[in-house]
């Protein structure tokens, strides 16, 4: 999909959606939203990246490997339930270290604690599982078109040689990446 | 001593199979196996941890500790006392943790521990130097344990599980060799019937707890005839009697006891003479108040226990190896058990609750004997042993004090149990004389057995033995069966004693209520006495008839005669095939065909849950205002649209049209959190679908209009309106909501309840369903990147893509 103005607009609205996706997260206590929501906008912003600028941009906007995001989100969650253990005595129990309630019910302070770190694991199991499982389908439907079977082979091996792995993947970025990405790409190559 | 050429079996099997042979022939293959599949497998082996030689002993002294322990409770449970140890389990349920000593339970805790305690030993000599010790140490005391638990276990739910206990580390303990297909054959066999079972007492126990409305052994005994006067009394008992057939080793699940000799000897002694196998006797015994006393319990009992001890003596004979023919003869001891416990008067209880002290030492103490023999001359043939009796003074003493007590011979313990049992089958509630015309003709063969055990490896022959120079084991080997055997010897010359501490409670414990009986070497010329004369000869009889009657024998089998262990192969193959033909035709691979099954199993089951109920009441809402009309027109446009379009995109285009009006419909209704889900959800389910169906080959196949497909879908949708309808109707419990909405702000500082329940009040819920997510998540990036180099491959090109960038 070379849609220039699709490709400008997903640069655009990128960083919009996940600000959104985020402010959807932190509202999700008192307005409708939540870590589930925002993590399904995170998800559909890099979606929109993905099939805007290709596969290839789509990972190197995101920097890390998805199911390391998802395993990350896990492990919020399950830190915010060994904290509610360690602080209130049962897991998942709610902590709100900031927060101080007067004697009349009024609230002081922040209400950050083990809960929105809860939520914050949801939004990331979202955001992660889903982009995994995007880029995986995206990777193996691309596959199916332009990879010969045979290069499959070598890599399986375990012998590390980088020339291989970018020639291998140098054809498929040209036809669904980045114009400018693919370029400099094939030049260092 | 430490020659490990005397370990009967190879130590160092399957390691070259996988490990190195891959690695020199990775470079040239295209697909290496993963390396996880079988290499730290075959390291494993390699690496069995050695033990510290003095901590081979600790099981036995451990065994021995709690031997002592368990003698000091034997006179005041003597005198009629129980000791009662409970503690709550689970309360919800009402399962509890307890443990009850009566005659019975103390009688197996002294098999088990005693017993134990010499088999712990023999075993550390028996694999001393072999790398496996630790292994077959650490099982022979959780199966140990998983045994104590059940012979003491009141609890049901406490029984049940050490029962299942002793049928694991009895499957782990069959398939000891398993490298060798035999011995894997043997354990899955065991633990097929056994297992199969053990399920069949789980339900018969359950039904019966539900029915007392008590999880208690001790209250179901004290409650015997509301027991069997309850409808389901039936069912129990066929349920019972099936978990305690299988273990037992009953007629016709005999099968697998001889096959579990598989083995080694220690096992064998232990599990599968002494305690294990008698599991299921003592099920019987112990919930005989409960069950027992009826005609189905004293007809079944005295015909499957006779036909099991006549089975196991013939086929004993038939052996030449001694293992199986002991294996054998414990079917017979065991059917012998089970035919008195079926005899249902006091004297029948009795000669069952002397013999099975009777059994367990001349049985273990021979089992042990043979372990002796095998290791130090070299084999288990009964031809190729003869005249070892000067070479191996002490082992052929210890036969010859077990085989005693095995044929009955005064004044060892077996001729007491003899007695008894001759006096207990002509007190027989069933058929006296068919009972003790079985009775007779098994002990007749036990005669023979015993002779030829003990008698033709040992005398009146010249040496023969495959190991040139036959000896006695070390200490550790003949200590047990020196004193098993010597046990016999004392237990019957100190015969009141053994009444008095052993028979009667534990007779009085199997009956629920007070025994008075005294037992005496000697009991005067009477009937019993008589027939055990009758019985030495025609055992002698047997015994020089022995070999031309295995030869026949052996013919008979050649000529294809039938056995019940051909018919386990029979039903495995049936139930494999079966298997093979239903998932076949369920799993045939077309995504049309699983959906097809799956939404008409789900309209059945609405349409069922509809037809079933008690007509729920069709409301129409009328005031419905305009907007919900075009909101429901999109949706049916994207409906009719999908069904007609020819094109891929389209459809799924539409099918986001669908989902979009479902979630304007949630914010019609005010679920905002829930149409934002449904809207993102719709996005990104347009998106995955859109990759994946675009680039599926064209198929030659027409989307036209099918009727059975059209069909389904009509019952579906209309079955999910039809429930839905009638649930609107029914009026809601708002007990929960008014909770939420009352608590969600000031509890846990939230006004959006939505919220607060999924990520405060339920978050365990919620962190199961992310803990799904990530790992569908990590399934379906497995199985998309299958074939493909794997995740490593996959995280290569960012990196390579950026370093090529600079």
């Amino acid at each position: 999909m070379n849609s220039l103005i699709l490709s400008t607009a997903a640069r655009i609205l990128l960083p919009i959606l996940v600000l959104f996706a985020i402010y959807v997260l932190w509202r999700g206590h008192n307005e409708p939203g939540g870590g589930f929501i925002g993590g399904l906008v995170a998800a559909t912003a890099l979606a929109l990246l993905e099939k805007a600028q290709g596969l290839v941009a789509a990972q190197r906007v995101l920097k890390v490997e998805p199911l390391a995001i998802a395993a990350t989100g896990l492990g919020c969650a399950i830190a915010a339930g060994i904290w509610g253990a360690l602080a209130k005595g049962y897991v998942l129990a709610g902590v709100w270290p900031l927060l101080s309630v007067g004697p009349d019910g009024s609230k002081e302070g922040l209400p950050v604690g083990s809960i929105l770190l809860f939520d914050t694991g949801v939004f990331l199991v979202v955001v992660g599982g889903v982009s995994a499982m995007l880029f995986a389908l995206e990777a193996a439907a691309l596959e199916v078109i332009d990879q010969p079977p045979d290069t499959a082979g070598t890599e399986s091996d375990g012998t590390d040689s980088t020339g291989t792995d970018s020639a291998g993947t140098g054809p498929a970025a040209s036809d669904h990446g980045r114009p400018e990405g693919d370029g400099a790409n094939q030049e260092a190559g | 001593m430490t020659d490990a050429t005397d370990v009967p079996v190879s130590i160092r099997p399957l390691a070259p199979m996988a490990g190195e042979g891959v690695d020199a022939a990775s470079a040239v293959r295209h697909v290496p196996p993963p390396s996880w599949m079988g290499r730290p497998i075959s390291k494993l082996i390699e690496r069995e941890p050695r033990l510290v030689p003095a901590l081979a002993y600790l099981p036995a002294a451990v065994a021995g500790l709690a031997f002592l322990w368990f003698c000091t409770m034997i006179g005041a449970v003597a005198r009629g006392d129980v000791l009662v140890w409970r503690r709550p389990w689970i309360e919800e349920i009402g399962v509890e943790t307890s443990f009850l000593v009566d005659g019975l339970g103390l009688m197996f805790a002294l098999l088990v521990t005693g017993i134990g305690a010499l088999i712990f030993t023999y075993a550390a000599g028996y694999f001393d130097g072999d790398p496996r010790r630790a292994r077959i140490l650490t099982l022979l005391s959780l199966f140990a344990i998983a045994m104590l638990g059940l012979v003491l276990a009141d609890d049901v739910v406490t029984l049940f599980l050490f029962w299942e206990g002793t049928t694991i580390t009895s499957f782990l303990l069959v398939g000891f060799d398993y490298q060798k297909a035999y011995a894997r054959r043997a354990a899955l066999q065991a633990l097929l019937v056994t297992g199969l079972g053990g399920l069949a007492l789980l339900g018969g126990l359950v039904i019966l707890g539900e029915a007392m409305g008590s999880y208690r052994l001790s209250e179901w005994n004290a409650a015997g005839q509301a027991v069997k006067e309850s409808g389901v009394y039936g069912w129990v008992l066929a349920l019972v009697l099936l978990g305690a057939f299988t273990k037992s080793a009953q007629f016709p699940f005999h099968f697998w006891l001889p096959g579990a000799m598989a083995a080694p000897t220690p096992v064998s002694a232990y599990l599968h003479s002494a305690t294990m196998v008698k599991a299921g006797v003592y099920l019987l015994m112990r919930l005989m108040p409960s069950l027992g006393g009826t005609e189905a319990w004293f007809w079944i009992l005295t015909a499957v226990g006779a036909v099991t001890m006549l089975i196991g003596s013939i086929w004993a004979l038939r052996q030449s190896d001694l293992k199986q023919m002991l294996a054998h003869t414990t079917v017979m001891g065991l059917g012998t058990l089970v035919m008195f416990l079926g005899g249902g008067t006091e004297k029948a209880v009795l000669g069952a609750s002397l013999f099975l002290l009777v059994h367990a030492l001349y049985k273990a103490s021979l089992f042990l004997m043979v372990g002796c023999l095998d290791k130090k001359a070299g084999t288990r043939e009964v031809d190729q042993l003869a005249g070892l009796g000067r070479a191996m003074p002490i082992t052929a003493a210890a036969a010859a004090l077990a085989a005693l007590s095995m044929a009955g011979a005064p004044p060892f313990v077996g001729f007491l149990g003899k007695e008894v049992m001759y006096e207990g089958a002509f007190a027989v509630v069933t058929e006296p004389a068919l009972v003790t015309a079985a009775a007779y003709v098994a002990n007749a063969m036990m005669v023979a057995v015993a002779l030829i055990v003990a008698v033709g490896p040992f005398h009146f022959r010249a040496q023969a033995s495959p190991k040139a120079t036959p000896v006695d084991p070390p200490w550790t080997l003949l200590a047990g069966p020196v004193a098993l055997a010597g046990l016999g010897l004392l237990l019957g010359l100190f015969a009141p004693l053994t009444g008095e501490l052993f028979t009667v409670p534990v007779a009085a414990a199997i009956l629920g209520r007070p025994v008075d009986y005294h037992l005496y070497l000697w009991h005067g010329i009477n009937p019993a006495f008589v027939l055990s004369l009758a019985t030495f000869a025609l055992g002698y009889l047997f015994w020089r008839g022995a070999t031309a009657f295995r030869n026949g024998l052996s013919r008979a089998e050649e000529r294809g005669l039938g056995s019940a262990d051909l018919g386990y192969d029979k039903a495995l193959v049936l139930v494999e095939s079966t298997a093979r033909r239903v998932t076949g035709s369920l799993q045939n691979g077309s995504l049309p065909f699983y959906m097809r099954i799956t939404f008409t199993a789900f309209a059945a089951v609405i349409w069922g849950a509809v037809a079933l109920s008690d007509g729920g009441r069709l409301v129409a809402t009328p005031d419905i205002p305009l907007v919900n009309y075009a909101t429901l027109l999109v949706i049916v446009v994207g409906a009719v649209v999908v069904i007609l379009t020819r094109s891929r995109l389209t459809a799924i285009c539409a099918l986001g049209a669908i989902g979009t009006g479902i979630s304007i419909v949630f914010v019609l209704y005010g679920a905002i959190d829930v149409a934002m889900t449904q809207l993102m959800i719709e996005i990104l389910v347009v998106v995955f679908l859109a990759i994946a169906v675009l680039r599926l080959p064209r198929t030659p196949q027409r989307m036209g209009f099918r009727v059975g497909d059209a069909g389904v879908s009509a019952m579906l949708g209309l079955g999910t309106t039809v429930v839905l309808i009638s649930v609107l109707a029914t009026p809601l419990d708002m007990q929960l909501t008014e909770y939420f909405q009352e608590k969600s702000a000031p509890v846990a500082f939230g006004r959006n309840i939505v919220n607060v329940i999924l990520v405060d009040f339920r978050a365990l819920d919620t962190l199961g369903e992310i803990a799904v997510i990530a790992i569908a998540a990590v399934g379906a990036v497995a199985a998309l990147t299958a074939g493909r180099g794997g995740l490593a491959a996959q995280r290569r090109h960012p990196v390579v893509e950026r370093s090529d960038e600079r």
